[in-house]
């Protein structure tokens, strides 16, 4: 597939970076780019668009959880500004909380 | 690895592989039980319960485990005064029709004298298992199971829907799929639900959902380690979303609990969270923990997805390993029996990779030996738990064919 960044189903808010990235223009799999504000590994998330606090995050079809804080396109999704709608995730290493 | 696939079991099912079980019934019997299984080839194998009190799930899970497909002879090695009914294990093993020994320390003279005869009682009994018939294995008689370990944000896009394709395959085949767990599905509960065989079998998908919720909510703690947050999974539903695409699309048959059996082929969710409040612990204190519970509910093998890496087999049953992160395979190419990395590398799509582990899956049946075997993996954990066995209406297809537990 071309483009790092997968976007897995349509009305998904978020990509999946299919190798690292580095900020700046980055392929989409659906044939845009996407300026990337923060470096991700792969596997990691990339806000497809401005993502409201409060609002889901939706990955494949499903909501993975809740924007903890406004997120705006191109920056990278993970602890730090989403958290589950079930049980916290463990917060380790002196990660982001 | 010795392996010659197709045991025919007096029950008649059939193992693909023929290992004798040398098992430990304390922890004061452990060493022992590894003195004896030390000179043989890796088709010995030492499983066993390290508890001095007695307990219902672990006499189930020795006593489905002894009489597993996959295992042909069983030593038991008894301190003397634990809490393990010995004596009803091996009854089992002997109803079962294979040939059991029991060794109590205590009262052979201790370590040497126990060693000395349990060895003996190795060698007689590979002498008696080459006398069991042999035959071809079909997909009919295979029951596979699957678990993810080090999960990370590539799981569910590469590994996992390989699985699930499998999955669909050998259902469609005639054979038996178990996938696990609920306490890792949550989130997905109105999915599964949907794809119940019955209505009664969505309401106990969701209810068992809610159970693992309300279980690990208890604890302080989701299934999900520092490792997946590593690897891009931010939060418990999303790697159960992950983790989901293992089951593949096709109807979901049943809901079984640890230790039990399939009672017809089909497609099975393994529930792992017991009834009521915590009591013991964690569900399942690692990635063995799970496996173990799958061979005791008959799996002939074990399909293992992994991300971050794994590099764990099992007593019993051989583990292929799916590698979903081409960065990790690259590492750690030799622990892995499939790439799938490379759908995102752009090496293979979902398909060619499904066909791949497919073929690699029946070639295991066959007596390949996967790269775990290979290196001589073969973990195993048992701790104090509970587990009831799910009823009629987890079971829809035990009330349509009526056929017997």
């Amino acid at each position: 597939m071309t483009g790092t960044l997968l976007l897995l189903a349509d009305g998904d808010n978020v990509y999946v970076a299919t190798a690292a990235v580095v900020p700046g223009e980055v392929e989409t799999t659906t044939g845009g780019t996407v300026r990337v504000v923060d470096p991700v590994g792969l596997g990691h998330k990339i806000a497809a668009r401005d993502i409201p606090a409060g609002a889901a995050v939706v990955r494949c079809g499903m909501p993975i959880g809740r924007a903890t804080t406004a997120i705006t396109a191109g920056q990278w999704v993970h602890t730090h500004n989403l958290r589950s709608d079930y049980i916290a995730t463990l917060d380790h290493r002196g990660g982001p909380g | 690895m010795t392996a010659v696939p197709g045991c025919r079991r007096e029950d008649g099912r059939v193992g693909i592989r023929d290992v004798v079980v040398v098992v430990y019934l304390v922890e004061c019997a452990r060493f022992v039980a590894d003195a004896i299984a030390s000179p043989f080839d890796d088709s010995v194998h030492v499983i066993g319960f390290g508890g001095c009190y007695p307990s219902d799930y672990a006499s189930l899970m020795l006593e489905r485990l002894c009489t597993h497909p996959n295992v042909g002879a069983v030593v038991l090695v008894s301190l003397g005064c634990e809490g393990f009914d010995r004596e009803r294990l091996a009854d089992a093993v002997e109803h079962s029709g294979r040939p059991c020994a029991t060794l109590v320390i205590q009262d052979r003279g201790g370590t040497r004298a126990t060693v000395a005869a349990g060895r003996d009682r190795v060698q007689a009994f590979r002498l008696r298992m080459a006398a069991v018939p042999r035959v071809p294995v079909t997909v009919d008689d295979l029951v596979v199971g699957t678990i993810c370990g080090g999960s990370d944000g590539t799981s569910g896009i590469t590994a996992n829907p390989v699985v699930g394709r499998v999955f669909d395959r050998l259902v469609a085949d005639g054979g038996t799929a178990i996938f696990e767990e609920t306490g890792e599905l949550i989130g997905c509960e109105e999915h599964m639900a949907a794809r119940a065989l019955t209505p009664e079998l969505g309401t106990e998908i969701r209810a068992r959902v809610d159970k693992a919720a309300a279980f690990y909510t208890a604890m302080g703690h989701g299934s999900f380690s520092p490792g997946n947050a590593e690897g891009g999974l931010t939060t418990l539903e999303e790697k159960a979303l992950g983790a989901y695409a293992k089951s593949g699309r096709g109807p979901i048959h049943g809901v079984v609990t640890p230790g039990q059996r399939p009672p017809t082929p089909g497609l099975y969710l393994l529930d792992v969270v017991p009834e009521g409040p915590p009591q013991w612990g964690y569900p399942n204190i690692n990635d063995n923990a799970e496996i173990a519970e799958l061979i005791a509910c008959g799996a002939h093998l074990v399909v293992f997805t992994t991300g971050r890496g794994s590099v764990v087999g099992s007593a019993v049953s051989p583990v292929l390993k799916v590698c979903a992160n081409p960065e990790t395979y690259r590492r750690m190419s030799d622990d892995m029996d499939v790439d799938a990395g490379r759908i995102l590398t752009g090496g293979a799509d979902i398909d060619a990779v499904a066909a791949e582990l497919h073929d690699l899956v029946l070639a295991t049946a066959a007596g390949r030996p996967t790269s775990s075997e290979a290196l001589g993996h073969r973990e195993f954990v048992l701790t104090y738990k509970s587990a009831t066995p799910a009823g009629p209406a987890c079971l829809p297809t035990l009330r349509s064919t009526g056929t017997q537990s």
